[in-house]
């Protein structure tokens, strides 16, 4: 008998199941969403709180200055998202995004100083952002550099995880990662010390865009 | 299966004594407390005792039909690319990790914080074979190289001081001492990266297990979880069968409890939710994923409807913060890998009571771990279901048993008991200016009396016992 089969049948026997036996009725419950009067400022609040910096912007020319004005000369890497191809960030001098091989793409990743990605959805409450892994949002891209800089539609701020969880009932269909980044990445396994910037970025920028 | 022995280092006695490290659990253990006081603060989440019923509810929904969940999950991990492996014991989890490891011909492994693996002794087990497992969160890190066991549940490393962690990282990465908490990191940060972007596995733990969607959800500060599910070509999920939840939904019970209940955040910095390996068009992620399923005890336990709730458990570390024995014993001076009030729960009950019979009577039962448990798992209730077990199995000594044989008649007959109290309130010392006593003179003394005296202190007997004050007050009405 497998491991599978002898774990299943001790935990019927422990439970006095039957192989293939129904399921008493779910705990159910509401999704309580409760909308803010001002998702936008909501969320840049949440977000400064945790030392994340949050941009609001009118229009594409505005976000792309804003981008131009946080990378400052330094390193970037984009993913090839059609909000930062729209928006006119991918062709910022100095922001790679096009590559000719996994290897090189996975270099730039690995090496340069900022991350420029969007994100699906950004959380009011909690001041997080909400990414999808496809083939326009890497997962490497807003985790390898010591900065990250999400460019969101303001039509993406959600109230919290309850809407967040209402529209995406099942993250699994859509994408086989979806990460909430809440703040910047920290620490405080030294002396209860924080430290940011322990693994992922140190530093994260959220551009909203509040017409596209 | 025996517990592991506990690791080398400080007794209880030398934890008390020791006023350096009595100073970092307060303090640590405090700020915890302060901080999840803040974040379940009825201004700040109103619903919190409604959510900690429903988390209560689901869990046990999910533990009375585990067979059919673990069967969801199974099928759905697998129609997502992924495998499902299951595990009886650790040897099992070692083993396949091992045999993968050799198949794909990957050396190195990289890993981020899992109590289950801590569970199994997986790097241990790796090592011997030649195989490299680094642990990545931070913590966990230096309690690697310092051969250590954590701590405590959510912050392993709160022992050490910044000086420990100089000399630990000084003498196995040989770099110059630095006594700067931000600048250790920054040391730690570069040398795993380099592992990170090399190794071939990534081995995670996970605290839920999605049933319906067939998926590991992940939560933490570093990110250093998310980089041991992304960069590496296979990502191996350790989770005890216990982890599971029905679907995606639920988490907005659970990942409300979790973050606030462990540090105080309402959301900690990553949250990733995890299923299956890279679709074909994703540019990155791992290109396979296997989810271990560990049994390690937990059958037994599950067999066992009095102490089932045990279960429950999402490893939050609230009830070792508020427990009144934990934050003067430490962790480490518990015999198994989870300490503190659920420590004391689960370790007997994993590995039988016989093998810590004391570990059910270390605790005051003053229910502190009741009131903070995010899934209100009665920990008291079963600590004293484990009591009884332990007597009734005649660990305890004859003349414990006769004494207490002694007691029990004695509160069973009202008289008697009113009796014996006035006896004791009439001959015991009083002490000026509401001191304690701390000691007895004869003849209120017979052993095992000054024995047990000299670990506490008493507060003085009322002038009037509580019955006749009862009585006095109920007669005025």
């Amino acid at each position: 008998m497998s491991a599978r089969e002898k774990i299943l049948g001790r935990v019927r026997t422990a439970l006095g199941r039957m192989p293939g036996e129904g399921i008493a009725p779910r705990p159910e419950f509401e999704l309580q969403i409760e909308a803010p009067a001002d998702r936008i400022a909501l969320f840049c609040e949440r977000l400064e709180a945790l030392a994340g910096k949050a941009h609001v912007v009118a229009g594409a020319p505005e976000a792309r200055e804003k981008v131009k004005e946080i990378v400052g000369g330094r390193s970037a890497v984009a993913a090839e998202h059609p909000l930062l191809a729209s928006t006119g960030i991918l062709d910022l001098a100095g922001v790679q995004h096009s590559f000719a091989t996994p290897a090189a793409r996975r270099e730039a990743w690995a090496s340069c100083e900022v991350g420029i990605t969007s994100a699906s959805f950004a959380l009011a409450d909690t001041g997080s952002m909400v990414m999808f892994a496809s083939p326009s949002e890497p997962r490497l891209v807003s985790l390898l550099p010591p900065v990250h800089m999400a460019v969101i539609p303001a039509s993406g701020i959600l109230a919290g995880l309850e809407e967040l969880l209402a529209r995406v009932p099942d993250p699994a269909v859509h994408s086989s990662s979806m990460v909430l980044i809440t703040g910047p990445s920290r620490t405080a396994d030294i002396e209860q010390i924080l430290v940011r910037g322990v693994h992922g970025p140190g530093e994260v920028h959220a551009v909203i865009l509040q017409y596209c | 299966m025996k517990p592991a022995t506990a690791q080398p280092g400080l007794g209880i006695h030398e934890t008390l004594g020791d006023a350096r490290l009595q100073l970092a659990i307060y303090t640590a253990t405090q700020r915890l407390i302060d901080h999840r006081k803040k974040a379940v603060a009825s201004d700040v989440l109103p619903a919190y005792q409604d959510l900690r019923t429903l988390a209560h509810q689901i869990k046990r929904h999910t533990i009375e039909h585990l067979d059919y969940y673990l069967e969801q999950v199974e099928a759905n991990v697998t129609a997502r690319g992924g495998k499902v492996v299951f595990c009886e014991d650790a040897n099992e989890v070692a083993d396949f990790v091992l045999k993968l490891a050799k198949e794909k011909g990957e050396r190195l492994i990289v890993k981020s914080k899992s109590m289950t693996t801590e569970e199994v002794h997986l790097n241990e087990r790796l090592e011997s074979h030649k195989l490299e497992a680094v642990e990545t969160d931070l913590g966990e890190y230096l309690l690697q190289l310092a051969h250590q066991r954590p701590y405590h549940i959510v912050a392993p490393a709160l022992h050490m001081t910044r000086h420990d962690v100089a000399d630990v990282l000084t003498e196995s990465l040989g770099v110059a001492r630095e006594i700067e908490p931000e600048k250790q990191t920054k040391i730690a940060r570069a040398t795993l990266r380099e592992k990170f972007l090399e190794a071939g596995i990534g081995i995670t733990g996970a605290n839920f297990v999605v049933a319906g969607s067939g998926a590991v959800v992940v939560v933490e500060n570093e990110g250093n979880a998310r980089l041991t599910s992304s960069a590496p070509r296979i990502h191996i999920a350790v989770a005890g069968i216990e982890k599971l939840i029905p679907s995606a939904k639920d988490l907005a019970v659970f990942l409300k409890l979790l973050g606030r209940s462990a540090t105080g955040q309402p959301l900690t910095v990553y949250t990733s939710f995890l299923s299956g390996p890279r679709r074909e068009d994703e540019p990155d992620g791992p290109e396979e994923f296997y989810l271990v399923l560990l049994d390690g005890g937990r059958t037994k336990l599950l067999a066992d409807e009095g102490k089932r709730e045990s279960l429950y458990c999402i490893r939050c570390g609230a009830c070792l913060n508020h427990c009144p024995v934990y934050r003067k014993i430490g962790g480490h001076n518990y015999p198994w890998v989870y300490s503190g009030p659920i420590g004391a729960i689960i370790t007997p009950q994993f590995h039988g009571i016989d093998t810590d019979p004391w570990l059910p009577f270390a605790s005051s039962l003053c229910g502190a771990c009741l009131e903070v448990c995010p899934v209100k798992i009665d920990i008291p209730k079963v600590l004293l279901k484990l009591r009884a077990e332990v007597t009734a199995s005649g660990a305890k000594g004859k003349r414990e048993r006769t004494a207490f044989r002694i007691w029990a008649w004695v509160m069973g007959k009202p008289r008697l008991f009113a009796l014996f109290g006035s006896l004791a309130a009439h001959f015991s010392p009083r002490p000026k200016n509401g001191a304690w006593i701390r000691r007895l003179s004869w003849p209120m003394n017979p052993p095992p009396l000054p024995a047990w005296l000299s670990q506490r202190d008493l507060p003085a007997p009322a002038e009037r016992s509580f019955r006749s004050q009862w009585k006095s007050r109920k007669a005025a009405r």
